[in-house]
């Protein structure tokens, strides 16, 4: 909520020529969001320093907000009014215009020079970390001082805020600091008030001019100040590779999942995964075949790829996930005798279905460590007793093997919805209890790297009933 | 001519173009029963003449008929029908939904309908048409019976169609009109000592008859109230009397003091009665052995007497206004009251799979589970152990013949009335009492409700309600619901309880203030409450507590084999402790506290559902206050500490400030003073749970016990009664405090007010206040069950810490109540309908539709801070 830039240039009370604001004064701005104030709290010649200070109307905020408006703004009891975010940019871009295209009209050379200048935030908030900050700012040429803030003393217990009261400084030309600060103010918070379109692309590759090119961190800045819009965000790349020629062929050739995905090794598990699924499905004959939570449609793209088979049916819990899968698997785009293969249902595994009888195999693929323990006799009922396919192809994690994932904390589940993860003998166990309590017999299968003590990552169980 | 049709049949009018079918049928059916060929051309082509649309216009019409069949309408098919082909499908369609096709031949001389065809202008073809339909026709004729056609009317000229009257005769199962009450009493197979015993301790009278006839018996049970006994069927075979019995319950139909439905073995008898090759096995040879023993000179007259009442036996009974549905192996819904051979036989064996079990008998499909009609089963045939309910079935048949007992059930008071039987009359070829008595297990309705069916809650569902008619769950909120209640809720079992949502009162225009206590009287008393309790509303998390008495309880009563003994749940449905040790101590620190207070024998019941608050807040919205309130106060403590900070720092030039720096120290000198108040205000609700110890729980409501749910007892009661269990662990529970306000006046209500005052000036949240009786009507209909008034201070963990400034709160002033409103009373009437069938003992599925709502209901977009 507030910016305060100071100077030690001589003379420093040259810092109103080039913010174009008038030391002795106390001047006030209308912006879209409430008003911002500009004042100097400290002038002399040996030192000046300018406070930009925002006054967000809170309530405007959430009651005349229009759709496009993320929801993290629907709640009055918002962070908003008193963290530096993307308010911040847009009062800059208003209220120090000029300065930071780099124009003054009494002051030109000035403007033109690097001085030394630094840049306090109150309060800046930060997805990632004092890391972060460094990762961003160093680069630049900045010294950076960080305050990180307590969540809260009372409940020290709560840890620390995402808050941070940060100065940096150095010496450098008045508009690029300004520029800097317009453009990574938001790429901390992650998170805009106002809708990413089109024109927010224009605006990252006219204020990054000259220095984005070549900061390390270009793709996560353009990633976080395009708010994750993939397209905008891949054609910023292509377009800032342009600019920079010696790195294109970097820009370009990373697919963006293994962007957004943080753990590399999980990749190629799950092509395994899906690989060894779909041979067993394939392997056991079937025409008809569920996939039962199959959320985004992974397994769905494959098995459609396959003649063999004829009848699809993708069921998930999640509403979400299904929208998703149908538009990655151009349901709704594809020809009719396509379309009629596959089907995408929402329902639920505690609940028993009969759209689920009469299919020859059930893939539930990494699935069942999403359910409460109580709640698995009611899943083993709704597929084995009800729904009933010749052929149950399941998988689950394999709790032992996760000591060989060092960036996974002793004891935690791979996934925070996890409600269990099972070691080999648990699952087999479970397995085979099942399958005699309903006439089928099981065999269990490793799924990625076998190691000789841990087994494999992932565990399979293949049911069958004649 | 008076044509007798089934009131539910398929009416086929037969009859050439121009025979008069359409004038015939507007004159004696509704149009709406009318389904008319012409009519469905003209619906799919715009034309009623247009010969090309016939095949799409019949496809439409068969929908409909069949449409109108499955619900039981009556439906006149006004085609040509001259082809056997085009009434094939009709035929069959009567079949599959059990009524009776009947034929209505218009058969007039061909030239009348030349005639009347020429002088129709919309009528161009030639005569041809006509003299092709009319040999059609007589060759039809012939045809109508062997086609399936159970009644067949052929008018032959203008005068009879003229005179024609249609009487619409109810089938002979319907008995709406009989009321009872009834005791409906299981298969007697020939144990007439048993059963005499058993109207002995149902309250009948034995009476004799003059004169019974040759070979019957002289005896006859009645009941002084009037009751009347109905039969099941199967009393022949196996027994030691069966002449007795069927002598009895003849005498008991002649009297009026019994009805009878047959069963499978009385057919059988009525089939070697009338001298068919009859296998002498399962127990005939004993009926038969008895028919030998009568006089020979009264015998065949006997027989003849016999099988004329045992073929005026029907199939099965709708009785009491459709309420109740009496056959001997039981009734679909979708076959109750109609008549066909499926349903006659459905009645008789049931359905069976096809395949023998390992005892050599037939499999039988499981109707009684797939069963959702609202009529009541009432049936026989397949020996149990104990009558048992499920899905609004109950089979009476508790095998007396074969040692067991003959049991009654009570109608409408649903209570069961057995005889033991006397010895083992017959050894079953199954066995069907327990060889020993095995360790408890679920009984047939719990392990049939193990699993629930996605069918009952998925798309759009409308659950009717005793309070508050029928509330409509709409698709899109099912769907969230089913989401939610499959990822994170707890057993559905333990769910037979959700909370409803809370509207607060109207806004108050006092300055500085959203709420005030004003409002909240001002709503109830213009529905007309005089009096109105305010109870402290506690702030930390709803929680529904359900403590059975023990595990064993547990399993009696919800079915819950995981050896749990109660449960602690969310107001969506989850586990509010993922510990489950914590849970069971939590749990058993409420049973020890309802224990010394003998809750359990002053309310005779083994298990509570209580609705309580738990404290802190910070127990279970540790993820929101982190991420949301405490993140806000270190933001703005932090922020406005450094803004204040410079704006202190600006000095005076030329001895003056500045113009507006003053008016910004004030401004956000105010700012910092509200985020500091804001973190004081969520402060209030937070501490460290280290052990149960720092947990509290607040029971405002004692919602339900075995039989009973609470809401005819007054919120005076609710608090008193909870107040003394509250007091056995003051650490733990906490009493809510409360007031009694008069709000007709002022004076009391005043002290309503201050009592609000004083409470949200201690930092409570604020206070809720109710009428004082559970359930109030007013002028339209339900009235809130409660609405809140919240504190100053507390709003601004609710409206932001600055929302007190009068710029804001004038904006925030304009907030409409009705869409929370009528949730509210949506909400409220389906939880108190999900205890209500709970406490009936009603299958899962009922009670889960209910729960399910208030969670589907709950994700309709309202302003989350009313």
């Amino acid at each position: 909520m507030l910016l305060t830039i100071s100077t030690t240039v001589q003379p420093a009370t040259d810092l109103g020529f080039l913010l174009h604001k008038h030391p002795d004064r106390c001047q006030s701005f209308d912006l879209s969001f409430g008003k911002a104030h500009v004042f100097y709290p400290e002038i002399s010649a040996e030192r000046a320093s300018a406070a930009l200070l925002l006054d967000v109307d809170p309530v405007g905020m959430v009651r005349g907000k229009s759709r496009d408006q993320s929801f993290l703004l629907d709640h009055y009891v918002n962070d908003r009014p008193y963290v530096a975010s993307s308010f911040l940019s847009v009062a800059i871009a208003q209220v120090f215009r000029s300065a930071m295209s780099g124009r003054c009209k009494e002051r030109q050379e000035l403007a033109e020079t690097a001085i030394p200048l630094s840049a306090r935030i109150d309060v800046l908030p930060v997805r990632g970390g004092a890391d972060f900050v460094e990762r961003i700012f160093a680069p630049l040429g900045y010294q950076i001082q960080l305050t990180r803030h307590p969540l809260d003393e009372r409940f020290p217990e709560w840890g620390e805020s995402p808050y941070f009261s940060v100065t940096i400084s150095g010496i450098c030309r008045l508009g690029e600091l300004l520029s800097h600060l317009y453009v990574l103010i938001p790429v901390f918070d992650n998170n805009k008030h106002y809708f990413v379109g089109d024109d927010e692309l224009e605006k990252l590759l006219e204020h990054g001019a000259g220095w984005l090119g070549t900061h390390p961190e270009k793709e996560l800045i353009s990633r976080r100040y395009l708010n994750h819009k993939s397209s905008l965000y891949r054609e910023a790349l292509a377009r800032l590779a342009d600019d920079d020629r010696s790195d294109e062929s970097e820009a370009d050739s990373l697919p963006l999942e293994s962007l957004l995905e943080q753990d590399e090794q999980t990749v190629p598990l799950n092509d395994q995964r899906l690989g060894t699924v779909l041979a067993t499905l394939k392997g056991s004959g079937a025409r008809s075949v569920l996939d039962l939570g199959c959320g985004e449609g992974k397994l769905l793209r494959e098995l459609i790829a396959d003649r063999q088979f004829e009848r699809i049916v993708g069921m998930d819990v999640s509403v979400r996930a299904l929208e998703i899968a149908q538009r990655r698997l151009k349901l709704d785009r594809a020809a009719e005798r396509q379309a009629d293969r596959v089907t995408l249902i929402h329902g639920s595994l505690m609940y028993r279905d009969e759209r689920l009888a009469n299919f020859d195999a059930a893939a539930i693929v990494e699935v069942i460590e999403h359910l409460d323990p109580p709640r698995l006799s009611a899943f083993e009922r709704v597929v084995f007793e009800c729904a009933r396919p010749r052929t149950i192809v399941l998988t689950t994690p394999n709790q032992e093997y996760n000591v060989k994932w060092e960036t996974l904390p002793a004891g935690s589940f791979r996934h925070s919805d996890h409600r269990f993860e099972w070691t080999r003998q648990e699952f087999q166990q479970w397995g085979e209890r099942v399958a005699s309590q309903h006439g089928y017999t099981v065999r269990f299968v490793p799924v990625g790297p076998v190691d000789e003590r841990l087994g494999s990552p992932t565990q399979m169980g293949v049911f069958h009933r004649d | 001519m008076k044509i007798s049709i089934p009131k539910l049949s398929l009416v086929v009018l037969i009859g050439t173009s121009g025979s008069g079918k359409s004038t015939f049928a507007s004159k004696h059916f509704l149009a709406t029963e009318t389904l008319s060929s012409d009519f469905f051309r003209g619906l799919v082509s715009d034309d009623e003449n247009n010969q090309s649309a016939t095949t799409d216009a019949f496809d439409l019409l068969h929908t409909v008929a069949a449409k109108r069949l499955e619900r039981g309408r009556l439906v006149v098919i006004d085609a040509t029908n001259v082809q056997r082909e085009s009434r094939a499908p009709l035929v069959a369609m009567a079949r599959k939904y059990h009524c009776l096709p009947v034929a209505i031949v218009l058969n007039i001389p061909e030239e009348i309908c030349q005639t009347r065809n020429q002088h129709r202008a919309d009528r161009s073809f030639g005569p041809h048409v006509i003299r092709q339909q009319k040999a059609q026709l007589r060759k039809s004729l012939r045809d109508l019976k062997r086609e399936g056609f159970r009644h067949i009317f052929v008018l032959d000229n203008v005068d009879e169609i003229e005179s024609a009257v249609i009487e619409r005769v109810p089938l002979w199962n319907d008995r709406s009109d009989e009321h009872g009450p009834f005791d409906i009493i299981g298969d007697v197979h020939g144990c007439a000592d048993e059963l005499e015993e058993l109207l002995g301790q149902l309250g009948y009278l034995r009476h004799t008859v003059a004169d019974p006839g040759p070979g019957w018996c002289n005896f006859v049970y009645e009941h002084p109230a009037g009751r009347k006994a109905v039969f099941v069927g199967d009393l022949v075979d196996r027994g030691p009397r069966i002449l007795d019995t069927l002598g009895l319950v003849r005498n008991m139909i002649q009297q009026g003091s019994g009805i009878c439905v047959p069963g499978n073995h009385d057919m059988k008898l009525l089939r070697k009665l009338s001298g068919k090759d009859v296998q002498i096995t399962h127990g005939l040879a004993e009926t038969m052995a008895e028919i030998e023993a009568v006089p020979s000179d009264v015998r065949d007259a006997f027989c003849q007497s016999l099988a004329g009442f045992l073929d005026s036996l029907v199939s099965h009974f709708v009785l009491d206004n459709g309420k109740l549905v009496v056959a001997h192996a039981g009734m679909k819904e979708s076959m109750q009251g109609r008549g066909s051979r499926t349903v006659r036989e459905f009645a008789l064996y049931g359905e069976t799979t096809g395949e023998t079990d390992q005892f050599g008998l037939p499999v039988r499909c499981n109707w009684a589970a797939d069963y959702r009609g609202s009529a009541m089963v009432v049936y026989g045939h397949t020996p149990v152990p104990e009558p048992e309910w499920l899905n609004r079935t109950v089979n009476v048949d508790t095998g007396c013949v074969f040692g067991g007992k003959l049991t009654a059930v009570r109608y409408p008071e649903l209570t069961f009335v057995s005889a033991p039987a006397r010895q083992t009359y017959c050894v079953p070829s199954r066995p069907f009492l327990p060889a020993e008595q095995q360790a408890p297990a679920l009984n047939a309705q719990q392990l049939h409700d193990d699993l629930l069916d996605a069918g009952d809650v998925i798309g759009k569902r409308i659950v009717q309600t005793r309070l508050h008619h029928n509330v409509t769950i709409r698709e899109e909120n099912a769907t969230a619901a089913l989401e939610v209640m499959s990822r994170f809720a707890a057993n559905p079992k333990w769910l037979i309880y959700l909370p409803p949502t809370m509207s607060p009162c109207e806004t108050s225009g006092l300055p500085g203030l959203l709420e005030h206590p004003a409002e909240a009287f001002a709503y109830f008393r213009n529905q007309g409450v005089p009096q109105v309790i305010c109870e402290e509303k506690h702030m930390g998390s709803r929680a529904v507590v359900v403590v059975c008495r023990d595990a064993a309880v547990a399993r009696e009563r919800f079915g819950v084999m995981e050896d749990e003994s109660g449960i602690v749940y969310t107001r969506t449905g989850r586990r509010f402790f993922n510990d489950s040790d914590l849970e069971r101590r939590f749990l058993d620190r409420v049973r020890a506290a309802l224990t010394a207070e003998d809750f359990w024998t002053t309310h005779d019941t083994s298990w509570v559902c209580l609705d309580c608050e738990l404290m802190p807040w910070s127990a279970k919205a540790q993820e929101l206050l982190r991420s949301q309130y405490a993140a806000v106060g270190a933001a703005g403590s932090a922020s406005l500490r450094t803004v204040t900070a410079a704006l202190n720092q600006v000095r005076p030039r030329d001895g003056e400030l500045p113009a507006g720096i003053a008016e910004l120290r004030q401004r956000f000198g105010g700012m910092g003073d509200n985020i500091t108040k804001f973190v004081a205000a969520y402060r209030q609700y937070c501490w460290s749970v280290a052990s149960l110890d720092d947990i509290k729980l607040a029971p405002f409501h004692l919602l339900a016990s075995e039989r009973k749910v609470h809401t005819h007892q007054n919120h005076l009661w609710h608090m008193e009664t909870l107040a003394k269990v509250c007091r056995h662990d003051p650490q733990f529970l906490l009493a809510t405090d409360f007031q009694v306000i008069d709000v007709t006046d002022p004076d009391h209500e005043q002290a309503g007010v201050e009592w609000w005052q004083a409470l949200t000036a201690r930092g409570g949240e604020g206070m809720v206040v109710k009428p004082i009786d559970f359930v109030v009507r007013g002028m339209k209909g339900l009235v809130q069950p409660a609405v809140k008034c919240r504190g100053q201070e507390y709003l601004r963990i609710i409206y932001g810490p600055d929302y007190t400034a009068e710029e804001h709160l004038q904006r925030l002033r304009r907030r409409g109540l009705g869409a929370k409103r009528s949730l509210a009373l949506r909400e409220f009437a389906l939880g108190l309908e999900g205890l209500e069938r709970f406490v009936r003992n009603e299958p899962l599925r009922r009670v889960h539709e209910c729960v399910f709502g208030v969670l589907a209901l709950e994700s309709e977009p309202v302003d989350p801070r009313l």
